[in-house]
């Protein structure tokens, strides 16, 4: 470990990162539907060594079901996340390049969506659009994309005042040249790290829209329905359905934030150096 | 045949006072024109206007008695004072002289382009060093005006005699007309036909 620099331990970590979510998205989605179905003989069972996580009231081990859930919990950050990002690039860069009233109308959007707390906007979206994966993937991915496009709008604008992008309108290229060219290329880290940071903001949504009943159905393995569930039985003294799965999506949160940070730093370049 | 400005005025804005006020000016074709003034006479502002960049708020700039192209490659071309803002560093150094067209070799020889820096990052090169490919980019594109706003300020003395003497020798193969923006009197005299003082 001592030969290696910072840079390299970083790169490493993430690789680890990137990897333990690739295992988790892939168990959910490679585990049959024996090990999630109902064992009446074992319901209620606290965790053990056959049953990691325990068993809830219909005997359908935890573990197993968190996994899954957290694989659907993955594909909604993945589907929202990337939309939402695809669309703060194509927003921000709108608002940058447009007119003085794109500029205006797209900030007052911003302002809107921004001002109207995150839950109740995914929540109704959602539910106007029958619940389900597709309304709380059209939820989220129409909720998340302010920020980010506020921020690619100000990193375009600086760029398109550089003496650089004068210079290559003046050697006759056009704008939607200097804007693959000269633009684009710039907003590489800003979008990957959006993008990742978005990611578990995704995940907490669906988590929790999901749990007020307003997302997933309750058929699905999913984080929110088991923490919804297990509401119901916590007074009775069954504490692992809540603790075990809610401590899953906490730590993978936790992990895709810390992936998120390390990306920047491996891709800023004030830090890339080190 | 001539880079004309006539009765030029310019501010930044509305509120701000007249950097340049009713400045007229003729550059013959082939013919190497000093400007000359303190810091604060709007040297820099009146080669960005010359070279399209700015807009005049009053008056115009004419070249051959028609407007200055706003699009395709400009005949008029200016060349910072600093390279290092006029080079995208995300790009490496082959790319920056692609721009403005096919790479000239004899160009780079005279400039003493190393080969191998063209696969590097600006940041790799020294600001000396990335004058010379702005100023080869520059000629490469066929400009006929070439304005060089205090492009050897930053350079010392040996660089700079290597740089003017590619520039004049350009100059006279091409008969291309030079502009020099320069504080430094000696040189203004020592490479142009005629200078012009903005302070007075």
């Amino acid at each position: 470990m001592r030969r290696m620099n910072r840079r390299t331990r970083v790169l490493m970590l993430t690789l680890v990162m990137a990897l333990l979510l690739a295992a988790v998205y892939l168990a959910g989605l490679l585990v049959p539907e024996e090990a999630v179905a109902s064992h009446f003989m074992e319901a209620r069972q606290a965790p053990s060594l056959t049953h990691l996580f325990g068993t809830d009231t219909l005997g359908r081990d935890l573990f197993w079901r968190t996994i899954k859930g957290l694989s659907v919990s993955l594909t909604v950050g993945i589907a929202a996340s990337g939309i939402s990002a695809v669309v703060a690039v194509l927003v921000g860069i709108a608002a940058a390049v447009g007119s003085k009233r794109v500029d205006g109308v797209i900030n007052w959007v911003i302002d809107l969506v921004m001002g109207v707390p995150h839950t109740i906007l995914v929540l109704l979206i959602s539910f106007a659009l029958g619940r389900g994966l597709t309304g709380l993937l059209v939820g989220i991915a129409c909720t998340h994309w302010c920020s980010l496009a506020r921020l690619i709008r100000g990193e375009v604008m600086q760029l398109r005042s550089q003496q650089y992008v004068a210079v290559s309108r003046r050697l006759g290229k056009s704008s939607g040249w200097i804007l693959i060219h000269h633009l684009l290329p710039h907003l590489v880290p800003q979008f990957f790290v959006g993008l990742i940071l978005l990611f578990p903001h995704a995940i907490l949504h669906e988590a929790s829209i999901s749990f007020l009943g307003y997302g997933l159905p309750p058929e699905q393995p999913a984080i929110g329905i088991i923490l919804a569930e297990s509401m119901n039985y916590l007074s009775a003294g069954m504490w692992w359905p809540a603790v075990f799965p809610g401590l899953t999506l906490v730590a993978i949160v936790l992990l895709i934030d810390r992936l998120g940070d390390n990306l920047r730093k491996i891709l800023d370049p004030y830090s890339a150096q080190e | 045949m001539a880079l004309e400005a006539k009765n030029l005025s310019f501010r930044y804005a509305r509120n701000l006072p007249w950097v340049l006020e009713n400045r007229s000016l003729r550059v013959e074709e082939g013919e190497r024109l000093g400007l000359f003034a303190p810091s604060g006479y709007g040297k820099t502002t009146l080669a960005m206007v010359l070279s399209g960049y700015l807009q005049p708020t009053r008056g115009e700039v004419l070249l051959d008695g028609k407007p200055l192209p706003m699009t395709g490659v400009c005949p008029v071309q200016l060349i910072y004072q600093h390279p290092e803002k006029a080079i995208n560093p995300r790009w490496r150094l082959r790319k920056v002289l692609e721009e403005s067209g096919q790479l000239d070799e004899a160009v780079l020889g005279a400039f003493g382009i190393e080969p191998a820096w063209l696969d590097r990052f600006p940041r790799e090169l020294s600001g000396g060093e990335l004058q010379r490919f702005c100023v080869a980019r520059a000629l490469m594109s066929g400009c006929r005006y070439l304005i060089c706003d205090e492009i050897s300020t930053m350079l010392d003395v040996i660089t700079q005699a290597q740089i003017w003497n590619v520039v004049l020798s350009e100059a006279e193969k091409r008969n291309m007309a030079v502009i020099a923006v320069t504080h430094n009197r000696h040189l203004a005299q020592r490479i142009c036909t005629r200078t012009v003082d903005l302070s007075e």
